[in-house]
């Protein structure tokens, strides 16, 4: 059978790629696209290792199919950053060792970029339930919860700095 | 497996009766674990999410028109609908994660027919209507009719949701909605207890409804807890009997999250405690 092409933006950038009907976006952006950040845990959307943001909207890769991303907007963990600057998520992972395995660290990222983009100034509450789509075996999440809320601090610290 | 994407009703109606092996579906949070659990691929996934009819959420004079492929994530953020049906709302927001609420939807979790389902039990208190198509056109049926079993559906065979109806409650109406789970989030419910209440300005009971969500092979309302409420005041004493009628008409199974000694004793409890929410929230104004 003949392969779809899809064509859509990935981080910023026009991107086709071709997909069988039945495959997860998940497997496009990694076997088509190269994009290796997003990744698949579970499959069946309960780990959030494969979270991107589609048209805006947090999403578990791995439960799309593909050839949904037809003329959709996508961004990736590969597209948080600002060329060679981290993103304050990112930057405060590293620094608040949020991480140690590393294979959830992509989800989270997106997760909590997902989150601070609709709120910027979040309890540690709403951090935790915002992230409860995201499984980490190795962390205890506790260094994740204050990594997020470091970066919204950041961030915020940013804003006023350019608004003086 | 082929994916088609139709862009109006007649569209999908079409093509689930050309394609005798075809699947419609929203969110996929239940399609994708099914085909990676063994279960043999449709011919096509028909996906409904591009249909605009299937996925707004809108008060059409007085009645609310709630698309089954909206995902749940629309409903939360609807403050108008909040204000309205605030137990659907809160039982919609509790299915799955902000991941899955951006793909789940009212029409899967209905059609899936997991007598677990969430927003199941406040859809049948606010005796809510599902529309219907298939090749015979469309019909307007009552939601409580859909399930008939776990994973079982009286949907024939081209037929899938469209939209669910909802009447703007009248005045002094509240619902609510509450589950116990093994855990605080990301579960499925142990029971769910949904309930709507109205009361007149003297604070007596005038309507009320109760549904049961994991006590058996459907989500089952319970007109013996409900009825006993009319003429009412929503006291200690009538609280104590939707109890004993919600634990009588239970009827569960044993698994992992609980016993059916268990879920009989909490089908009671979380009856009575659904009923005093919505009927504190019909007294405090928090309804429509």
């Amino acid at each position: 059978m003949s392969r779809t092409h899809v064509r859509c933006r990935i981080n910023g950038d026009d991107a086709e790629f071709l997909c069988d009907a039945g495959d997860a976006l998940l497997d496009a952006l990694r076997d088509e696209m190269g994009l290796m950040g997003a990744k698949e845990g579970c499959g069946t959307g309960d780990c959030g290792a494969c979270s991107i943001l589609m048209d805006g909207r947090l999403q578990c890769s791995c439960l799309v199919f593909a050839p949904e991303a037809e003329g959709s907007s996508i961004v990736t963990v590969e597209g948080i950053a600002d060329g060679d600057r981290l993103h304050p998520l990112q930057q405060c992972f590293l620094e608040g060792a949020a991480l140690q395995c590393g294979v959830c660290t992509p989800g989270f990222l997106v997760a909590a970029k997902a989150l601070l983009d609709r709120n910027p100034d979040p309890t540690e509450t709403e951090v935790r339930y915002a992230l409860a789509g995201n499984l980490c075996r190795c962390t205890g999440y506790d260094k994740i919860v204050r990594s997020v809320l470091a970066a919204a601090a950041v961030m915020q610290q940013g804003k006023e700095e350019a608004a003086r | 497996m082929r994916y088609a994407a139709p862009t109006s009703v007649a569209e999908a109606v079409a093509l689930l009766g050309t394609e005798p092996n075809s699947r419609v579906f929203a969110g996929a949070t239940d399609l994708v674990p099914q085909l990676r659990a063994g279960r043999p691929e449709p011919g096509v996934a028909i996906d409904l999410k591009k249909i605009p009819r299937l996925t707004s959420v809108a008060i059409d004079d007085g009645t609310w028109r709630i698309g089954a492929a909206a995902p749940t994530s629309d409903l939360t953020a609807n403050e108008a609908l909040t204000a309205d049906v605030p137990g659907l709302v809160y039982a919609s927001g509790l299915i799955g994660s902000d991941q899955i609420q951006n793909r789940a939807s009212l029409g899967g979790n209905l059609c899936n027919a997991s007598p677990a389902a969430d927003a199941v039990p406040p859809l049948l208190v606010n005796t809510a209507q599902a529309v219907v198509a298939g090749p015979d056109g469309e019909r307007t049926v009552p939601v409580a009719d859909i399930p008939t079993g776990p994973g079982r559906t009286s949907l024939r065979p081209g037929e899938f949701v469209v939209e669910f109806l909802i009447d703007r409650p009248p005045p002094g109406t509240a619902d609510a909605y509450l589950r116990l789970i093994p855990r605080t989030e990301m579960d499925i419910a142990i029971v769910g207890a949904a309930a709507r209440i109205t009361l007149d300005a003297d604070g007596s009971c005038v309507a009320a409804a109760i549904a049961l969500g994991a006590v058996a092979p459907t989500v089952i309302t319970v007109p013996a807890a409900s009825g006993g409420l009319i003429g009412q005041p929503i006291d200690a004493r009538a609280l104590a009997a939707v109890a004993a009628a919600a634990s009588a008409a239970a009827s569960p199974i044993d698994d992992k999250r609980g016993t059916v000694t268990y879920r009989r004793q909490v089908a009671g409890v979380l009856a009575k405690r659904a009923v005093a929410e919505a009927a504190g929230r019909a007294r405090n104004g928090d309804g429509p």
